[in-house]
């Protein structure tokens, strides 16, 4: 295969990897690429660097030098986070782990000379690769919209600017107008991310503009905790929000970014904010690898290696993985698998079997959380479920506040075991 | 900082009417020695010492609704918690270990009698009636298999203790397991933890005491 340098990543990359890739390289050692410092990325390099001791080099390659979280990033829209709280940045995985960050993309994969291709020019070899470079979205999803159109009608989706953009705009609407906004189709990141996200913005409009409506137009005919949802939503913020599904043409939708209207099978409305998720697919270098199949990298439920290369491990949103949903803890519970059996296949350390969980939390209003869990295994070809566990509805002021208190702690822990304790 | 106590949802009565194992009984005997002054059980008061409910992992000097020495207050300030190690040392030499404590306590001075009043307390501790078989206490874990299923664990629980979430390292393996062979029993539920800990095997808990007592 040859390397593909075709430039797909568009403007971004001029305002991206400023600092050329150290070359440098210990004599011997094996080499570890992780490309993506997320939620999957950030934590398989920490745990292979972590646990090898220096006997394996690793190279973390994220053009951003903070990472916004997505996780809390609704809490940050409804004025319950400030945005520095979500903010990490890399310095403890370089000085205490020993881990060699770059601030690059990258935009080819040779995966016959096993080297990656950088955007400011040069390559690095690796014995094994890691992708986990989260989603990117899927063109003409939302006739009308495209990346180009993200600033009048921001999706708000990857972390930083646009949550910010978003929130400013929240801010910026007209007593008693209407924030629309255009939820995605299975399967996608965070599947009950939009609906904390209609959550947190009517928290805030309650408070600042009370008048004010929501709309969501759907493709889904349900979706992740809909009766805690709707139960919440009816609680807190009542007649403030209407959902429109497909069997009201809620599927069937268009946008007009300069118009700032949205065509909701043949019903044209202005609105004042228009937050468009669109279908999603895996980050674009995995295509680029040619590690997908249909929108997705396929891989196998022991260690995360793709199904078409062995060399390759795909984490995260990313990944068809089986039944883990596309979530900050699923990538983070995933890292670790694939770190134990990276580290055995280059050093031969013991590899156990292949273990996971899941917990999503996603916060109503104020302490009153909800969540969602599994544990999964390793079945034949995927990844697969044991047991689950869900809130219910009706529970006393008391468990959704525990349960908030729990998802402040894990944010917490699992920043932590992302990115080491600052 | 006060433990956190575990919220008890189910106090079978089955669990507190089992005979209690033979090396219970004898700590159950030893334990006459401190009863004039500390109370056990789900009435249990402050008397003139504090109650030793939950005693494995209670930082020292943790009760709120008790009025300690001002040299235990430092102690617990210092760092010193309640574990396998830290009881026997106290139990050996009170005043030798905690100059100036108010416990008239002279001391026990037999390290089997010590081990076996040290496992009567743990099988108190973090529950109330809940006994784990000592057969289950006994296992040996490996500590690098608890490495790496810690990694099921690191997500929610963090070095220190996190808000609604406690920490769990530096614990005494035989409290560690009480604990978890609690949640895995149904003894204490709580929907995550239940659902953690009922996957683990009795072998992947020891791993993960064996590994999380000595972890930073
Ligand atoms: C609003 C919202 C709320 C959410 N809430 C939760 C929650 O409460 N709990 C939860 O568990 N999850 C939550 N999630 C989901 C979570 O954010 C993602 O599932 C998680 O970040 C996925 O991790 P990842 O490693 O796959 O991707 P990411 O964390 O997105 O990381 C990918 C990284 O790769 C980098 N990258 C991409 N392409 C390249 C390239 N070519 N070269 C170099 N670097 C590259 C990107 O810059 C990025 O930093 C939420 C998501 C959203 C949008
Ligand atoms: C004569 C009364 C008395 C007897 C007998 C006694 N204690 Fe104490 N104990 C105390 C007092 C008083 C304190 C509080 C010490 C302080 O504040 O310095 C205490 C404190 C303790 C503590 C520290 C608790 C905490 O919350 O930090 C432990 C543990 C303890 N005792 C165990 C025992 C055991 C086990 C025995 C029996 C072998 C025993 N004690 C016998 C009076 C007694
Ligand atoms: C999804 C989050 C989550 C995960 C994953 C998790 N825990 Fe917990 N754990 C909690 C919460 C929340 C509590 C407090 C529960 C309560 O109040 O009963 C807790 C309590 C505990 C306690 C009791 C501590 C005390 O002082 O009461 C122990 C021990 C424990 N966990 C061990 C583990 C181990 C071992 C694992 C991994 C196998 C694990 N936990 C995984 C959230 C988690």
């Amino acid at each position: 295969m040859t390397l593909n340098r075709r430039l797909f990543l568009g403007s971004s990359i001029a305002a991206a990897g400023a600092l050329a890739a150290p070359m440098v390289r210990a004599q011997g050692k094996p080499r570890v690429v992780v490309v993506g410092g997320g939620a999957g990325g950030a934590t398989a390099a920490r745990y292979i660097a972590k646990d090898s001791d220096g006997a394996i080099d690793v190279t973390l390659i994220e053009p951003s030098r903070t990472y916004y979280t997505c996780f809390f990033s609704n809490l940050y829209i409804g004025g319950l986070r400030d945005l520095q709280s979500i903010a990490h940045s890399y310095g403890t995985l370089a000085s205490a782990f020993g881990i060699n960050v770059v601030h690059d993309w990258v935009i080819g994969v040779d995966r016959d000379a096993k080297t990656v291709a950088l955007a400011s020019g040069g390559s690095l070899p690796y014995d094994r690769l890691i992708l986990s470079p989260g989603i990117d979205f899927i063109d003409d999803a939302v006739p009308g919209w495209s990346v180009a159109s993200q600033n009048a009608m921001p999706h708000a989706y990857k972390g930083g600017s646009q949550t910010e953009l978003l929130k400013a705009q929240v801010e910026a609407m007209p007593q008693g107008g209407t924030f629309a906004m255009i939820a995605p189709p299975n399967p996608y990141r965070c599947p009950p991310g939009p609906y904390e996200r209609v959550s947190m913005v009517a928290h805030k409009l309650k408070a600042e503009n009370p008048t004010a409506k929501i709309l969501i137009l759907d493709p889904k005919e349900g979706f992740s905790k809909q009766a805690l949802f709707v139960e919440g939503w009816q609680k807190h913020y009542p007649g403030m929000i209407e959902r429109i599904g497909p069997d009201f043409g809620g599927g069937n939708v268009s946008v007009n970014p300069d118009e700032m209207t949205v065509d909701i099978d043949g019903d044209v409305q202005k609105v004042d904010v228009c937050n468009v998720i669109p279908a999603q697919k895996a980050g674009l270098i995995a295509e680029a690898a040619g590690l997908t199949e249909g929108n997705w990298a396929p891989v196998n439920p022991t260690d995360l290696s793709s199904t078409m290369d062995e060399n390759i491990h795909v984490l995260g949103d990313a990944a068809a993985q089986g039944a883990m949903p596309k979530s900050g803890f699923a990538a983070n519970s995933q890292a670790k698998v694939c770190a134990n059996a990276v580290r055995g296949a280059l050093t031969g350390s013991t590899v156990f079997p292949a273990r996971f969980s899941n917990t999503c939390w996603s916060l109503i209003d104020t302490d009153d959380g909800v969540k969602v869990g599994a544990t999964y295994e390793a079945g034949e070809t995927e990844i697969v479920a044991l047991d689950t566990f869900v809130s219910q509805t009706n529970e006393t002021a008391e468990v959704r506040e525990e349960t908030y208190d729990e998802s402040v702690g894990w944010y917490q822990a699992i920043t932590e075991d992302m990115f080491g304790q600052a | 900082m006060p433990n956190k106590a575990i919220p008890l949802t189910v106090l079978a009565g089955s669990l507190l009417a089992e005979p209690v194992l033979a090396q219970e009984s004898d700590g159950e005997g030893l334990y006459q020695q401190c009863i004039a002054c500390h109370q056990l059980g789900p009435d249990a008061d402050n008397l003139v010492g504090p109650h030793l409910n939950d005693l494995i992992g209670r930082q020292a000097a943790g009760l709120d609704g008790y009025l300690y020495s001002p040299a235990m207050d430092a102690a617990g300030a210092d760092g010193l918690v309640w574990t396998t190690e830290t009881l026997d040392a106290f139990l050996t030499d009170p005043s030798g270990t905690v100059p100036r404590t108010s416990m008239g306590y002279g001391g026990m001075a037999d390290p089997q009698e010590r081990a076996t009043l040290i496992a009567f307390l743990t099988s108190q501790s973090a529950n109330v009636g809940f006994a784990v078989d000592a057969e289950i206490l006994a296992l040996k874990g490996d500590p690098a298999y608890g490495e790496y299923l810690s990694g099921d664990c690191t997500a929610c629980h963090a070095r220190d203790a996190g808000e609604g979430i406690p920490a769990i390292t530096g614990r005494s393996r035989d409290a560690f397991v009480t604990v978890m062979q609690a949640y895995k029993q149904g003894a204490i539920t709580h929907p995550v933890m239940t659902m953690m800990a009922s996957r683990l095997s009795n072998e992947e808990i020891a791993a993960l005491a064996a590994y999380f007592e000595n972890a930073e």
